[in-house]
């Protein structure tokens, strides 16, 4: 744009006038630049957390839309809309609106069911990257505030999953709320005057579903949006982590720099998101109110389970045994408040502390900023075992019921199955992964020391069989690889390293020269392993020799 | 930099043009940069922010097949997102008009019952292939260069510099040594905070005023009645059944803690029934009344197996047995579910004979103190 004929450094193109326009008053030329130039690592599990902030701007998006219809009122009103059956029936304002917004509004169906997905799609999202972050050790210093930020996150996304589902006041969310309810009653000494100040007296009163509305709608989500906003910087200012591999150090960051390659696939990634969101609002239903018909004390369904990120807490409230605490002066602690409030703090004051306390125990407080494999440190990774068994036991339990039910199995059988799972199934799944991370270390110390297994036999003259394997990379004397373990993937299969040709593009017909290709990939060779293996390799893409300990060759 | 005047009236020094913001200027005049081409340009400022492009796959070859066939695949992309996208408007916007209303009937099925699978399956559809298309276009025919850029530790002499300003401003501010001062800032700043806290209070109710979490609406006399209003006669009830009954006030069949089940024994459950001590007379004939709020977490019990005499909560799985005065045997409930007294007034309806004698719904610190 600058290269003109006129005075040097005055743009000619409009394009370019008013960028000068801009950079005039704003002086963000300096700034964008670092930003365009800002390298971003390479790696498909770098986009989990990618996904939950594009699922939460889905989420602004489809609940700002879902607040022009929703009344968070408890009045009582009779139903006189569109759905038939429950024409006439008393129900509050909000369940009302909620059926408004289902059967009176065009597309509000959709819209509503867009954001439930979205929602969990959410939490899920943040779970899957929390694991990501977990088991790559990503969470070391320097970013333990990164992490403490994004276990609030959690927390918060929890509330805001709980006080949205419970608003509509369908006969499922009051359900839970009693639930929630009597867990607020079950906290020793403060629980009556907590709940009195929660729902603003006896359940279920007039005041709750205005109150989780503005908690829904305004507070959670400000204080989300300022975390993400903060995660986010503290991202930016610590840089990226990344996986070990050739170039990498941990001083540098190598990847794609954000304009335009970052840029085009997170940005496609964003309405990769919201089109399945929009795809999963209208074609698979969630949570048809109109099925449950308004709350009513007395009512229940069978098979009443929360979303699924509150599943696990139905589920220890299940197994816990009938334990209450009777202490002197009549005063009880009522067996519903260790699985419902105790055990969620445990979990979480655990999984906050984690990276302070494997600081302490393994006196590591150096900076890191390149990851490790889960199986390179196998008690880490075992504990996540073991803590995602625990989990699971407890999901599982939440849905006890129903599983009970459709594979006709006794409640009680799941039930006990459940509390003797939940005791002996995490040591177990701690032992299997341990097992399974040293297994898989000393593959990749076998095969960096004898080579790739090549499946060619070969018969020796004195008539012995030997399978020939191919060295990665220089080897000594005995005919043992040289290369150390680099904490990067070791390649385990020949066409890793070049042993076949890539397949040539096209469908119906080639559309590229197969002799173009094989030149082109001779040239593309980048990356320790895959130089070093070229090397060794003849044009038929086999190992010239190998597999026994033979004379040294360098 | 110095604001050299400081007479009284001044403008505060003469108007000369500040430096230039950021960028090293001075080492590239205007007319070096107009002669370097573009590619020059975006390396020569990336290796100004530390990053240095190693290497560059460039993409495909101008005009080959290659790219040409990816082209063709990203503009199909596009061109099918769109197409969705129209045909996702048509459908919002058309249905009611020129197509069928969107609107539920009670006939099931019809275009209302495929109006939102549509909606969903075209938007999602065009937003997914919005996506594809970006990501295929980057994948494709974008050029793949390997970058780095190099991470900065903290610096020294930034650490000592700016420590020496914030201690200098701490220290300039004489608060170590005037004490006056720093308890005055203690107090207030207590004070202030208890102020600013101090509406929360509105939120501060008093559970134990009226005993609410102790009483329900029963009390000596109350009919029992259905939750359309109806009475109950003894004779109304096939023996082994169950019926949830309400207090007869105002809003009764509405109350959170009075649901009550009403259960008819059958003769042979009546032969094994034992109550709890001292409520053995608060059945009446083979009629006992049972809350219905679970003594756990407040759902209602309301699955009832009669051939075991077991009723199950569906929230949690507690089970109580109806002639063991519904003891609880199975799962996280600890206590009997409370008996409701009841007898036949002079019309021959069920009445309770009073209020609840213990607390309803699940326990809490204070339970038996009340």
């Amino acid at each position: 744009m600058a290269r003109t004929a006129t005075a040097p450094g005055v743009p000619t193109t409009r394009l370019g006038k008013a960028a000068l326009e801009v950079d005039d008053r704003l002086i963000v030329a300096g700034p964008l630049r670092r930003t365009l130039n800002k390298v971003f690592p390479d790696h498909w599990s770098f986009l989990l957390g990618e996904i939950a902030l594009y699922s939460f701007i889905v989420l602004l998006l489809s609940g700002t839309y879902l607040t022009f219809f929703f009344d968070a009122s408890m009045r009582e009103v009779v139903y006189e809309g569109t759905y038939a059956p429950l024409r006439g029936a008393e129900m509050s304002a909000a369940y009302e609106s909620t059926l408004y917004i289902s059967f009176d509004v065009r597309g509000g169906l959709f819209m509503r069911q867009l954001h439930h997905w979205a929602a969990l799609l959410f939490v899920a999202s943040i779970v899957i990257h929390l694991l990501r972050i977990f088991f790559t050790g990503a969470f070391r210093r320097p970013r333990e505030t990164n992490w403490l930020i994004g276990v609030a996150l959690l927390v918060l996304s929890f509330a805001m999953g709980f006080t949205g589902y419970s608003m509509p006041d369908d006969l499922l969310s009051g359900t839970g709320l009693r639930i929630v309810s009597a867990i607020i009653l079950a906290i020793p000494v403060v629980g009556t005057w907590v709940h009195w100040a929660v729902f603003n007296g006896d359940y279920v009163g007039e005041f709750i579903v205005g109150r989780m509305y503005i908690v829904h709608v305004l507070i959670v989500p400000a204080i989300i949006l300022a975390l993400i906003a903060l995660h986010l910087l503290i991202l930016v200012k610590q840089k990226h982590t990344q996986f070990p591999g050739p170039g990498r150090t941990e001083h540098n960051v190598v990847g794609n720099r954000l304009f335009p390659a970052f840029a085009g696939k997170a940005g496609g990634l964003f309405f990769i998101v919201f089109g399945v969101c929009a795809a999963l609002g209208g074609l698979v239903q969630i949570n048809p109110v109109w099925l449950w018909g308004p709350y009513n004390p007395a009512q229940v369904s069978a098979a009443s389970q929360p979303d699924w990120y509150v599943m696990f807490l139905d589920g220890s409230t299940r197994l816990f045994p009938a334990w209450d605490l009777n202490l002197p002066g009549n005063y009880q602690i009522p067996a519903l408040f260790w699985p419902t409030v105790v055990l969620p703090g445990i979990l979480f004051t655990l999984l906050a502390l984690y990276p302070m306390i494997e600081r302490k125990l393994t006196r590591d407080t150096a900076s890191h900023h390149l990851l490790q494999r889960p199986r390179d440190v196998p008690v880490r990774t075992s504990l996540g075992m073991m803590a995602i068994t625990f989990y699971v036991v407890l999901l599982i339990s939440g849905g006890n019921d129903v599983i009970a039910e459709k594979f006709d199995i006794s409640l009680n059988a799941m039930t006990w199955a459940g509390r003797i799972g939940l005791v002996i199934l995490p040591p177990l799944a701690y032992v299997f992964t341990y097992r399974i991370c040293l297994g898989l270390q000393k593959h990749d110390r076998e095969v960096l020391e004898h080579g790739l297994e090549t499946g060619v036999i070969r018969r020796l003259p004195h008539g012995e069989f030997i399978e020939v394997h191919q060295p990665l990379g220089p080897v000594d004397e005995h005919g043992h690889g040289q290369l150390a373990y680099g904490g990067a993937p070791v390649p385990k299969r020949m066409n890793q390293v070049g042993g076949a040709r890539r397949a040539i593009r096209g469908f119906f017909k080639p559309i590229e020269e197969p002799a173009q290709v094989e030149l082109e990939q001779r040239q593309d060779e980048h990356g320790l392993a895959a130089a070093e293996a070229d090397r060794e390799l003849t044009t038929s893409g086999r190992p010239s020799d190998g597999g026994r300990p033979q004379e040294p060759r360098d | 930099m110095t604001t050299r005047e400081s007479a009284p009236g001044s403008t505060g020094g003469a108007d000369v043009p500040g430096p230039l913001h950021g960028g090293p200027d001075d080492d590239y005049t205007p007319e070096q940069l107009a002669t370097m081409p573009r590619e020059e340009l975006d390396l020569l400022g990336a290796r100004y922010d530390d990053v240095q492009v190693l290497h560059v796959d460039p993409g495909p070859e101008p005009g080959s097949a290659v790219e040409r066939q990816a082209v063709r695949q990203v503009a199909l992309t596009f061109g099918l997102a769109g197409l969705a996208a129209f045909a996702a408007f048509v459908i919002y916007a058309g249905s009611g008009w020129f197509l069928p209303d969107w609107q539920w009937t009670i006939t099931e099925g019809g275009w209302s019952a495929v109006f939102t699978p549509m909606i969903g399956a075209l938007g999602g559809l065009a937003l997914i292939l919005v996506g594809v298309g970006m990501v295929l276009y980057t994948k494709k025919l974008l050029p793949h260069e390997t970058a780095v850029q190099d991470k900065h530790d903290g610096s020294h002499f930034d650490r000592v510099t700016t420590g020496a300003t914030l201690v200098g401003g701490l220290h300039n501010s004489g608060l170590a040594r005037r004490k006056l001062i720093t308890r005055s800032l203690v107090f207030m700043g207590s004070g202030i905070g208890l102020m600013l806290l101090m509406p929360l209070g509105g939120l501060i109710r008093n559970p134990n005023t009226g005993d609410p979490l102790g009483t329900t609406s029963w009390a000596e006399g109350v009919r029992l009645v259905r939750d359309d209003g109806s009475p109950i006669r003894p004779g109304d009830q096939q023996p082994g059944s169950l019926e949830t009954v309400f207090p007869a006030v105002a809003g009764g069949n509405r109350e959170s803690d009075a649901a009550t089940m009403l259960i008819r024994l059958r003769p042979e459950q009546v032969t094994v029934d034992r109550p709890r001590t001292g409520q053995e007379d608060f059945g009446y004939g083979d009629y006992v009344a049972y809350s219905k709020i679970c003594t756990h977490a407040g759902c209602p019990v309301s699955l009832y197996e009669q051939e075991t005499s077991r009723i199950l909560c569906p929230c949690h799985q507690s089970q109580f047995d109806v002639t063991q005065g519904a003891k609880p045997v199975f799962g996280p409930a600890t206590r009997p579910l409370p008996q409701l007294p009841i007898t036949v007034d002079d019309e021959g309806y069920f009445v309770a004979r009073s209020d609840y004698i213990e607390a309803v719904g699940p326990t809490y610190w204070n339970r038996e103190r009340i």
